[in-house]
């Protein structure tokens, strides 16, 4: 059988990923693409770095996919996180989703996006023109600079 | 003897991904004070931790051979 949780350098082929969810019971596969922002809050980023702990990533991949099979038993979920220097417009994360209905794909795409963001390891670092981050919760990185939401 | 593992930003402040230490026995919420303290890095304090590639809570204690991970706050996707 195939992965179906990878981790990889390689560039992420849209094809390759979808055709892998299509099977007859299927009535819709919806497919997410997380691509490289050129411009965030009017800042240009140049390039991006991603890097990951891969092991534990691509468990805490299948993780979300098991979450998934749980909560929505029709779903089929394809999940793949490219890592290394990614340009713009190139594509970070891919997740297809194949279901009976459309509504159950929509909802299961969302969810597998949501937890990536909160539980895999992976971080990226953006590099501007006159410098770069690691990106993450910055009010964390940066003690003692408060967040617009907590100036009141 | 047991390994820890560094990532992203906390990789870089701390010069190294990896680091050696005889750990067994501690928790590890204390590993994560002596590395703290031992590199004056405040960023450590928003690591969530991990043994064996799973996340764990801070007062797990640690077993001889376990891999430990400071993990910085995430943003794959």
């Amino acid at each position: 059988m195939e992965e179906r949780c990878w981790i990889t350098t390689e560039p992420l082929k849209v094809e390759e990923v979808t055709k892998r969810v299509i099977r007859r019971e299927a009535g819709a596969i919806n497919t997410f693409i997380g691509t490289v922002r050129e411009f965030t809050k009017g800042k240009r980023t140049l390039y991006l770095e991603y890097e990951t702990y891969k092991e534990m990533a691509e468990k805490k991949l299948e993780q979300i996919a098991v979450e998934i099979e749980k909560q929505w038993p029709s779903a089929q979920v394809v999940i793949a996180h490219r890592v290394g220097r990614l340009d713009i417009t190139d594509i970070a994360v891919m997740i297809a989703v194949s279901t009976p209905h459309r509504n159950d794909s929509y909802e299961a795409s969302r969810y597998a996006i949501e937890r990536i963001k909160e539980v895999v390891p992976i971080w990226k670092k953006e590099h501007w023109e006159d410098g770069e981050e690691w990106i993450g919760d910055q009010k964390e990185v940066r003690p003692g600079v408060p967040l617009k939401e907590e100036i009141k | 003897m047991n390994t820890l593992l560094f990532f992203a930003g906390l990789k870089e402040a701390i010069g190294t991904d990896e680091v050696r230490l005889a750990a067994a026995g501690m928790t590890l919420g204390e590993v994560k004070e002596k590395v703290r303290s031992e590199y004056s890095l405040d960023q450590v304090t928003s690591c969530m931790m991990a043994i064996n590639e799973e996340f764990a809570p801070e007062d797990t204690t640690i077993s001889e051979g376990d891999t430990i991970a400071f993990i910085p706050p995430v943003s794959g996707g």
